[in-house]
């Protein structure tokens, strides 16, 4: 139980990373590389931040600027320098491993989850079960820290995704919906583009960023590593939720990700139990979405799922 | 007033491929004509409504619209004073968005978007009755994904998306052209509506010598990147479809002289 709770709260930390990249691949039909440094960009800003002795919340949102800056310097490389999409974030994506490297200092640094977030879940641990560090679900006991991380991350996932789905009814977001959905005429209809691309990308590594500085925080530790495989793995869960709602609306596939992050997370735990080695793991998942990339491909003839949105 | 003075634009310069699709255009527009544009494949049409909607920037020349010199303005800044249906009724709406979506973003051409919701529910009826003042029964389905309309239905509602904020220029790109003969009749009979309405400055790009001589006050022919016949007045309230194929006909036969000759010809004694 304590397992599946761990799963699942990764997996809601996660899919801050899965509506980051809904923003690139999806929204604005924009295939960002940054990811991977983009996420641990956030871990890293924040956890040295909190050794600094700074509010966890600020470094927190500090982590997530971090990343939208990232974010918009793809962007900007691809709009205003006319550099190909992947190779514009395949700059940033290995410039940030020596930044990140920077910020830290060392490889990794550890986190006294008294000074993160995590305080305010232990807080309520506490507040809800005394001291009795267990709590009962159903017919299973579960650490009352377990359960309250959980929680948390349930409601900033809950919030993130709710105000991006509001974001998505505002004439701004119909704007950058229209960006990917057909570039040629958002720009007949005045849209600038460059500029609503920029916001975009800002916007979608601010989450991943945040996904990076939360897991960093949960797991009581920051490290160089951490981004490594963490745009095949948010894809791996965008594409999941799309075939869990089934529709191309924002709303559900807002939804969708976020579904597809907590289900993808707990299918690989459930393997991890059974046997799959953790080294794989990274191989799977390319497995996982190259299939379903491909499969419907092959079934239909129909359209891919990542790029289903034209591009004119 | 639309005004292209010595507009030339080539496409891959200094290379093989090299096409030189505008050759000094020069044209006044005069606000409330509608101006037919009518041309043999590859002689320019759409690269000089190309040209004036800012998609790429000229080699030379000057665009003035309505007295604001845009020749350098980016395409979204144009857009503000821009109209535009597509040939392919695919280019002009977005496929995954809804209708009313569709409708939304139109609705600010040319101003800024900001957080306010894009479909408040007064806007969103306002909507539905400008859709089904088109008559053509679609208000029941504007929450539904543009995807699921046919083609004359999608370019219906790009005409519409076009004139939602009044443009001073409305340029249409044979955007009949991929209709079946009854969509195209209706959707030229919805843009005559439509202009007439509004009294719209339109440049109508068109394969159909019927559409062209039975609609607008001016034809103009182009050939080989120029304007090689300009029909207005009395002239052209005179001119027949069959007049205009002769026409035709003529740039054809010019056409089978070897074209290096033609120049040669044409700067020697023309
Ligand atoms: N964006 C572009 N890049 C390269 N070449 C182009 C581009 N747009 C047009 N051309 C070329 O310029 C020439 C004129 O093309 P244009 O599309 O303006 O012709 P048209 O008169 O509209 O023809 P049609 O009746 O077939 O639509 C063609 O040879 C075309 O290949
Ligand atoms: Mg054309």
């Amino acid at each position: 139980m304590t397992l599946a709770i761990g799963s699942l709260t990764i997996g809601l930390i996660l899919s801050l990373l899965a509506f980051g990249i809904l923003m690139s691949f999806r929204v604005v039909a924009f295939e960002d590389l940054t990811v991977d440094g983009s996420l641990a960009l956030g871990g890293a800003t924040t956890a040295t931040l909190i050794v600094t002795g700074w509010h966890p919340i600020a470094a927190t949102l500090s982590g997530a600027l971090a990343g939208g800056l990232a974010g918009s310097v793809t962007a900007i490389l691809n709009t205003k320098f006319d550099i190909n999409r992947l190779l514009s974030g395949i700059l940033v994506m290995t410039a940030l491993y020596s930044i990140n490297l920077r910020i830290l200092g060392k490889s990794n640094i550890p986190l006294r989850s008294d000074l993160t977030i995590m305080k305010y879940s232990n807080w309520l641990a506490t507040q809800l079960s005394g001291q009795d560090s267990f709590m009962s679900l159903g017919l299973w006991q579960a650490p009352a820290t377990d359960v309250t991380a959980m929680i948390m991350m349930l409601v900033i996932a809950l919030t993130a995704g709710g105000i991006l789905a509001i974001f998505f009814r505002t004439n701004c977001g119909l704007a950058m919906q229209a960006v990917g959905d057909n570039n040629r005429m958002t720009r007949a209809l005045g849209v600038d583009v460059k500029r609503m691309t920029i916001l975009a990308l800002f916007v979608g590594n601010a989450m991943i960023a945040t996904a990076g500085s939360l897991l960093a925080q949960y797991q009581g530790f920051a490290d160089i590593q951490m981004g490594i495989g963490m745009l095949v793995w948010g894809v791996a869960s965008v594409i999941l939720g799309e075939s869990l709602v089934g529709t191309k609306k924002i709303g559900f596939l807002i939804a969708g990700a976020l579904m597809g992050s907590v289900l993808f997370r707990l299918l690989v735990a459930i393997a991890l139990r059974w046997g799959l080695n953790p080294n794989d793991l990274k191989l799977i998942t390319a497995l996982f979405v190259f299939a379903a990339l491909v499969l419907p491909k092959i079934l239909s003839g129909g359209s891919s799922l990542v790029r289903g949105r034209n591009r004119a | 007033m639309l005004e292209l003075k010595g507009i030339f634009k080539t496409f891959f310069p200094n290379t093989p491929n090299e096409v030189r699709a505008l050759r000094g255009v020069d044209l006044r527009i005069t606000p409330g004509s509608w101006v037919n544009i009518i041309g043999t494949n590859g002689s320019g049409k759409s690269t000089l409504l190309n040209a004036t909607a800012g998609t790429f920037p000229l080699d030379q020349g000057e665009i003035i619209l309505d007295g604001n010199r845009i020749t350098r303005w980016p395409e979204h800044r144009r857009a503000k004073l821009i109209g535009r249906v597509f040939q392919d009724p695919f280019s002009g709406t977005a496929p995954s968005m809804t209708i009313a979506e569709n409708l939304a973003l139109a609705a600010r051409r040319g101003q800024a978007r900001g957080l306010g919701f894009a479909l408040r529910t007064g806007w969103r009826n306002d909507l539905r009755d400008r859709v089904a003042a088109m008559g053509l029964g679609l208000e029941d389905k504007i929450e539904k994904p543009m995807d699921t309309l046919s083609g004359g239905q999608r370019q219906s509602i790009t005409l519409l998306m076009a004139g939602l904020v009044r443009p001073s220029l409305l340029l249409l790109d044979e955007h009949t052209a991929a209709l079946d003969p009854k969509s195209a009749d209706k959707i030229i009979e919805l843009t005559g509506k439509f202009i007439a309405e509004n009294q719209l400055t339109t440049i109508m790009v068109t394969h159909s010598m019927q559409q062209a001589a039975n609609f607008g006050d001016r034809i103009i022919m182009m050939h080989q990147g120029s304007i090689c016949h300009d029909i207005s007045g009395l002239q052209k309230s005179r001119v027949r479809a069959s007049d205009l194929i002769a026409k035709f006909d003529e740039v054809r036969r010019s056409d089978q002289l070897d074209e290096s000759v033609a120049d040669m010809l044409r700067s020697n004694y023309v």
